[in-house]
Parts: C-alpha cells; sequence; structure tokens
C-alpha cells in the first residue's frame, strides 16, 4: 500500500471522522438549548453493578489514598447530582473507564456522549436519540420492540413464561456449569447467552433498533412499572449487532435505590467480587431529582460504524 | 489437570472440549451492556480438523489438551499404522491411518513432517509445505505446446494427482506446494 504518511497519521484514529461527529453532537445540542456540562473523572464513589468493575486510583509507589478515588464508569451519578441542584437540561461528552472489557468493541478507556431531558419519558428520548442517529449515522428505518418480543421473535422463546428446562435447551453452546449456583443465575446467564447468541446479532440489520421495557431485575437506575409483569423502564439502541446506547426514565426515590444497590452488592459478594461502598452523594439527592430520562451513547462505537472500523482501537487516536 | 481461565485464552492454546483436542482460533470479548461478560471462542478440533463455536462465562475454566506438535521423520506405512520416527531419540511411534487422513498421498519415506501429539499419540500429520515427487504416470504431452498453458493430470509416486504442465513426462520429479495440491515446478534430486 502506497498512502501518504500524512494521510496515514490522519487515518489512525480517524481524527477527522471523530472531530466532525463531536462538532454534530455539540450543534444538535446547542439547537435544543441542552447545556454542556463537565464533571470530574475521578470520584470517590463508583458504581455497585455487578457486572462492571472500576479502577481505583493509588498515589506514587501504590501509596493509597487518604480518600479512595475512582475513575468514573459513566458520568451518571456526577450528572444526576447536578440535575438535583436544578441544572435542567444537560450534555457531557467524557471519558469513561471500565477495568477488565477488552476487545473488538470493548475497551477499558472509551469515550461516552450522555444526555438528560426534563420531563421526557424515555420513548420520547429514544425519539430524540433517533434523530441525533438519523443525522450522524444517515437515514435509516426505526424499529421498536420490548425486551420481551425480542426473545419471542428471535430466540423463538417467551423469556417470562418460559421455565428453565426450556431456556436452558435454546442455548445452543453448552452452558458453562462452573460458578453458576442456584435457578436464579442460571436462568440470568441463560437469558444473556440468548441475547448475545441469537438476539443481539438480529438486532439494528439496516435499521435503528430499540429494545426497550427490560425485566424489573434488569432495571438498574430506572423507574420500573406495577404492571402485574413489572417492567423496567429502560432501553437500549442497537445498530448493525452492536449495542450503541442505554437509557433510563430516570428512578428518584434513594429509598429504592438504596434497595437496588444493596442488591447489587449481594449479588457481587456471591460472585466473589469486591463490594463497593454505597454513592451516599448520589443517594442523599435522588429524592430531589425532576422527572428526567437519561441516556449514554459510545462515541467510540458510533464512530466505528460511522467509519466502518473493524474494531474500537482503529477509531481512537 | 492442567486447566485455563477465559482470560488466559489466546489464540493457539489448547484445550479439551467434550474430550477433544482443540486448539483455539479466535478468542473474542462479549458483553452486553449490563450483563455478564463471556468469552466467545473459535476452535479447531484437532482430531476431525472441524470448526466449533463455543461461549464462555468470563472467568470460567478449561482443561488444558496435553498437546505438542513435534518434526519427525516419516519412515513406512504397513497394513495397519504409519511409523514416524523422532530424529534425536530414534523413538519410532504408530500413527493410525485416521490420523494421516487424506495427507497421506503427500508422504514420502524420510520426509520429515509436523506430528501432532495428543497425550504421546499421533492425532495429526501435517506434511512439509513442499514436497519433492517422481511422476510415475500421465499422458505423453506434446512438446511445444506450452504457450496455450494447457495442462493434463499426473500421477506421482505417493498416489496424489495433480494438475502438470503438457511438457511433464513420467520419471520426472515434481516440486509440489502440498497445502493447494498444485505443481509448482520441475525439480533436480
Amino acid at each position: 500500500m502506497s498512502v501518504e504518511k500524512s494521510d496515514s497519521t490522519l487515518a489512525r484514529g480517524h481524527l477527522r471522522a471523530r472531530a466532525k461527529l463531536l462538532s454534530q453532537i455539540r450543534q444538535f445540542f446547542r439547537e435544543r438549548n441542552v447545556l454542556e456540562v463537565e464533571t470530574a473523572l475521578a470520584r470517590p464513589y463508583t458504581v455497585t453493578e455487578p457486572h462492571q468493575q472500576s479502577f481505583q486510583l493509588a498515589g506514587p509507589a501504590d501509596e493509597s489514598l487518604t480518600e479512595p478515588l475512582f475513575l468514573q464508569t459513566s458520568p451518571e451519578y456526577a450528572m444526576k447530582q447536578l440535575l438535583a441542584g436544578g441544572s435542567g437540561d444537560i450534555y457531557q461528552i467524557c471519558k469513561a473507564f471500565r477495568f477488565g472489557e477488552q476487545g473488538l468493541q470493548h475497551s477499558p478507556e472509551f469515550t461516552m456522549l450522555e444526555w438528560y431531558r426534563l420531563g421526557f419519558d424515555h420513548h420520547r428520548l429514544m425519539d430524540e436519540l433517533a434523530e441525533l442517529m438519523q443525522q450522524v449515522v444517515g437515514p435509516r428505518a426505526i424499529q421498536k420492540l420490548t425486551w420481551r418480543d425480542a426473545f419471542i421473535r428471535y430466540a423463538d422463546i417467551d423469556p417470562v413464561s418460559a421455565g428453565l428446562d426450556q431456556l436452558v435447551n435454546r442455548v445452543s453452546s453448552s452452558l458453562p456449569s462452573q460458578s453458576v449456583s442456584g435457578p436464579e443465575p442460571l436462568r440470568r446467564l441463560a437469558l444473556d447467552l440468548l441475547l448475545i447468541e441469537q438476539i443481539e446479532p438480529a438486532l439494528g440489520r439496516d435499521c435503528f433498533t430499540f429494545m426497550y421495557d427490560y425485566p424489573a431485575d434488569q432495571a438498574a437506575l430506572a423507574r420500573v412499572s406495577d404492571d402485574p409483569w413489572p417492567v423496567a423502564h429502560r432501553f437500549e439502541l442497537y445498530v448493525d449487532g452492536v449495542e450503541l446506547a442505554n437509557g433510563f426514565h430516570e428512578l428518584a426515590d434513594g429509598h429504592e435505590q438504596r434497595r437496588r444497590f444493596e442488591q447489587d452488592n449481594h449479588q457481587r459478594r456471591v460472585n466473589g467480587d469486591v463490594e463497593v461502598a454505597l454513592d451516599e452523594s448520589l443517594l442523599a439527592v435522588l429524592d430531589e431529582l425532576p422527572d428526567c430520562s437519561g441516556v449514554a451513547v459510545g462515541v467510540d462505537r458510533l464512530l466505528q460504524l460511522i467509519t466502518g472500523a473493524a474494531s474500537l482501537a482503529e477509531v481512537k487516536a | 489437570m492442567a486447566s485455563y481461565s477465559t482470560n488466559e485464552f489466546r489464540s493457539g492454546l489448547k484445550i479439551l472440549i467434550e474430550a477433544d483436542p482443540c486448539e483455539i482460533v479466535s478468542n473474542e470479548f462479549v458483553k452486553p451492556g449490563k450483563g455478564q461478560a463471556f468469552a466467545r471462542v473459535k476452535l479447531r478440533n484437532l482430531k476431525t480438523g472441524r470448526m466449533w463455536e463455543r461461549t464462555y462465562k468470563s472467568g470460567e475454566s478449561v482443561e488444558a489438551a496435553d498437546v505438542l506438535d513435534t518434526e519427525m521423520e516419516f519412515l513406512y506405512a504397513d497394513d495397519e499404522s504409519w511409523w514416524f520416527m523422532d530424529p534425536q531419540t530414534f523413538d519410532q511411534v504408530p500413527a493410525d491411518p485416521a490420523a494421516v487422513g487424506d495427507n497421506a498421498k503427500w508422504l514420502k519415506p524420510q520426509d520429515t513432517c509436523t506430528v501432532t501429539l495428543w497425550n504421546e499419540v499421533p492425532i495429526s500429520i501435517t506434511p512439509p509445505n513442499h514436497v519433492v515427487l517422481t511422476v510415475t504416470e500421465t499422458d505423453p504431452g506434446l512438446k511445444g505446446d506450452t504457450a496455450q498453458g494447457g495442462s493434463k493430470p499426473a500421477t506421482l509416486e505417493t498416489g496424489a494427482v495433480v494438475r502438470v504442465p503438457l511438457f511433464i513426462e513420467e520419471g520426472d520429479l515434481l516440486k509440489v506446494d502440498t497445502r493447494k495440491g498444485e505443481y509448482i515446478s520441475r525439480a533436480k534430486e
């Protein structure tokens, strides 16, 4: 290949494509009067999410700090404190860090776009995210389906009514046997495997697919409906089989959030991971959170989609 | 028994799957947003050559397969086995015809092959990339017709049949690419 040196330097990290995307995003929010904010990357608290591990900072020669400091896995908690303090609609483009995540679509350090809209429910926020996608990726049809319908359509099983045996039988690869104790973790494992093997690859083919109404035990920081089969007001966006965004109609109930964090810690204990101190600075103000929805978008994956790069590493400088 | 955790997975690693030795061809980290992490692995079954796909929960461990590639000299074949010799120790090892498989047609005594041993038993044989073999049978070619780029089949001393240029005659020595099963050139002994 005979590529000019300057071109190959530019191609590395797709510098121009990234600069264009960032300016399109900022223009999008300027037009909607959403305020750009910046919050601390290193914070004294981190997430309890059972399957996310944080980097913890240390001083020189591994000296521990007097107060613990963690690199954020997302700016969610910090931004919610701004919202509770009356910031109004806000967005942020920042780095997020997740220990141990490395692959074609994962990197321990990645760029995240996150925004919150007051008075929006998750459906209205999906519509706004779709508008942004149409602008930066190009026109595509929009598909919306519930988590339950996605399993019925693409894995040919009703994840709500199916028994554990039926779920396990639908998984094509042999189910990992180790480190799974009890029927509930096994059920969750079978659902995750069905998701990655049969459902995710089918989503967002020539369209933007929004999957929404997650099971209540996957609510994280979302509100939960009071239906007979309660669903979490959470959604994810898939394009070409890749998960690009996760959003919530945000829970504004400190008491309920504390219960979920404690449940997370219980799960971490079972998994053999370290427990995480609850973010009291968030819990203290969560009842003041205005009615809002928020979403996080993986900017590097978005850039991968726009440029057609095979791996996340290719679009990073 | 030795085992490997998914975070030690890399291509080339040999593991036991359903009691068969397999080699990891590729390993991809997969993780749904709020879900658990998995390793999606493509494997080659070293006994059958078939490709398999498996998904492991991150942190799970899988038994290691005691698989070793060794350079050995092919000696001869009898009714039951193909015999190979370790050039250092002069140990002789019989390989099952199933382990030799299709590659039998490239094996000439004294050639050095890669013998894949599983628990010290040969499970597959890889011939040298290039072998030199004598033509035992081919139709008489028409000399001077080479400009047309014509070709004809030729049977070699090991039984292999390859397409050769028209000028090749019985008794010629040929250099052959065993991976593609293609004629490369005439060879001198």
